[in-house]
């Protein structure tokens, strides 16, 4: 089984470049920062708003911002608060909204209505105002961001979770499973969790270019991560003033969370097709001929991206 | 139609009940509302007052009742900078957001009407392509990112284009349009597409074809009218999305709207008016879903005789 999904991955070449500049974003965020750490935050006047490839070393391939610190340490060390508001946010969220969602879907009734009904309170109100006056009450630290994030992105697996179980209780192979005395907790455990996982899983992906959005786009209204701690959205936000004169401060921050969010959408694409037995066929297919044989992809997880 | 509009109203009346009583028990939840109202450096003489004359020493449903009232009256408080009233400062903003938000989705609906259709009309073509990458950028690239890009392009190399305000008339709202417009278009794209892609194929479309009428009426007439009903449902979500990046846009192009008060309102700690400007947003919100659910119910003729009954 994961010895084939290894094989229909590297088959495509897109999907695969995706993979692997996120396992590599991922190492940079565990074991950059030990690596380089002091770098981020060696102050040197005399360097200051050097652009790229003007001084020598590595270090500076990105240039240096307006305290001489190399925008390239700064921007690895930034990857770990990134992803340690992303990973977290996106975690929490996925298992609360699939473990209540999948239970609201497999009773239906009154825990149906009432678990929607609150879905649909959160989706209905523009995120980042619930952030905005969440951080303004509570301090921005990164405990508070992680659960204001996970709690409005709660909703989209609840939606999932809950559509799927509840198309599935009502299957034969449920049934049967019931009429052997089988307890509601086991059965969404045994037979419904395996079912949804996929999809799930899928959601997650894409999800996870939304939190960081998220997080970024708090963090450069000065909301979200705050100096001396700095995040990819921070460091636009810092660059924003010197953009007449140093364009690479915001540039190179933003392209890194560019390439992070691109190759998670290009890889959540890849999972969905993956997964569904009924579109698995499509992989074996050169990418160039996919989209013919794809008349109605409904953007359902975009939609709810939103 | 009325029983139908009156339980759509019940559903997205009760988002609007939530934020109100949100906001009110947040402010309430952190112990000292004072210190939230108060600059961080009030003297503790200045919070007594302060909770006297707002009568945060009364018991806290008698607080909820006198802040309902006040929402009934618009009286926000008054803004600490200012000394104005807060609601008069949100609503003197508003109209500058609403012109921002109305263009952006009467352009994104047009945009996405055309790509959408031509995509679903010539499955692989350019359009098709063009298509799949914009709703991919719309999901990806972070507006702030982009914006300020735009800037640095537009403004500073090529100074075609001011870098922020109001005043350069028309060229002043080029960059704010272009940047709030990615992600609307985005996603209509993509729903325009998939609607069309079923509508083109559907019996009353082969009817059309086969009593040979022409290509663009059977697109313009006969399959995009049966698309729109989807790409309704959506616009109510983006519109919810379309507040989020008026803020990022209006706080980078210093557009004098309710986004910019908002972000100028917490780095102020000016709670009042951040409250105000919330407050406004949400009853919005809730206006435009109802507006939405009438013309949802006006285009289309299933929902419409349902809700007759």
């Amino acid at each position: 089984m994961s010895t084939s999904y290894w094989r229909m991955l590297l088959r495509d070449k897109v999907a695969t470049v995706a993979a692997v500049i996120l396992c590599v974003v991922l190492l940079v965020a565990v074991f950059g920062p030990m690596l380089i750490g002091g770098e981020a935050n060696a102050q040197d006047l005399t360097k200051g708003n050097r652009a790229p490839l003007e001084l020598d070393g590595w270090l500076y391939v990105l240039g240096t911002d307006s305290l001489g610190r190399s925008i390239l340490a700064r921007i690895i060390v930034a990857t770990r608060t990134t992803l340690g508001v992303a990973i977290p946010a996106v975690l929490i969220s996925l298992v609360i909204g699939s473990v209540i969602g999948m239970w609201a879907g497999y009773h239906r009734g009154w825990r149906e209505t009432v678990v929607m009904r609150i879905a649909d309170v959160i989706l209905s109100f523009p995120s980042l105002l619930m952030a905005v006056v969440v951080l303004y009450v509570y301090s921005p630290s990164p405990t508070n961001i992680v659960i204001v994030l996970a709690i409005t992105r709660i909703p989209i697996y609840l939606r999932t979770a809950r559509a799927e179980s509840a198309e599935l209780q009502s299957r034969v192979f449920v049934d049967a499973a019931r009429t052997f005395g089988a307890g509601s907790f086991s059965i969404i455990r045994r037979h419904v969790f395996p079912i949804v996982l996929p999809t799930l899983l899928t959601v997650a992906t894409l999800d996870f270019c939304y939190v960081m959005l998220a997080e970024s786009s708090l963090s450069f209204l000065g909301i979200g991560i705050q100096a001396p701690d700095v995040s990819w959205g921070l460091m636009v936000a810092q660059g924003q003033n010197y953009l007449q004169t140093a364009w690479w401060l915001s540039f190179f921050p933003g392209l890194a969370i560019v390439i992070a969010t691109v190759s998670a959408t290009v890889l959540a694409a890849w999972v969905r097709l993956a997964t569904d037995p009924a579109q698995r066929w499509r992989l074996t297919v050169p990418r160039r001929q996919r989209r013919r044989a794809v008349p109605t992809v409904a953007p359902t997880a975009m939609e709810e991206a939103q | 139609m009325v029983t139908f509009l009156r339980r759509r109203a019940l559903t997205s009346l009760l988002p609007l009940v939530v934020v109100l009583l949100g906001v009110f028990f947040l402010a309430r939840l952190t112990g000292d509302p004072a210190s939230l109202y108060l600059p961080e450096n009030a003297t503790e003489a200045q919070k007594e007052t302060f909770r006297e004359v707002n009568g945060l020493d009364l018991p806290v449903w008698r607080q909820l009742v006198d802040y309902l009232q006040g929402i009934v009256h618009l009286d926000f408080g008054t803004s600490l900078s200012t000394g104005e009233s807060a609601a008069a400062m949100a609503l003197r903003a508003f109209p500058a957001t609403l012109q921002l938000a109305i263009t952006t989705m009467v352009l994104a609906v047009l945009l996405a009407v055309v790509i959408g259709s031509w995509a679903a009309y010539r499955p692989n073509s350019l359009a098709d392509r063009f298509a799949s990458f914009l709703s991919m950028t719309a999901a990806s690239v972070p507006d702030f990112w982009l914006a300020i890009m735009g800037v640095w392009v537009f403004a500073v190399m090529l100074g075609v284009l001011p870098t922020s305000g109001v005043d350069a008339g028309l060229l002043s709202w080029v960059l704010p349009i272009a940047t709030l417009l990615l992600r609307p278009v985005g996603v209509l794209t993509q729903v325009v597409r998939g609607a069309m892609v079923a509508a083109l194929s559907a019996p009353y479309v082969r009817l059309a074809r086969s009593k040979g009428a022409d290509s663009r009426r059977v697109v313009a007439h006969h399959a995009l009218r049966n698309a729109a009903a989807p790409a309704l449902t959506v616009a109510g979500d983006l519109a919810v999305g379309l507040v989020n990046g008026a803020v990022v846009v209006e706080s980078i192009f210093g557009w004098p709207g309710i986004g910019k008060l908002m972000i100028d309102s917490i780095t102020g700690r000016d709670f009042a008016i951040l409250q105000a400007a919330v407050l406004l947003t949400a009853v919005t919100i809730f206006l435009l879903n109802i507006a939405i659910d009438i013309c949802y119910a006006l285009l289309d003729a299933r929902v419409r005789d349902k809700a007759m009954v």
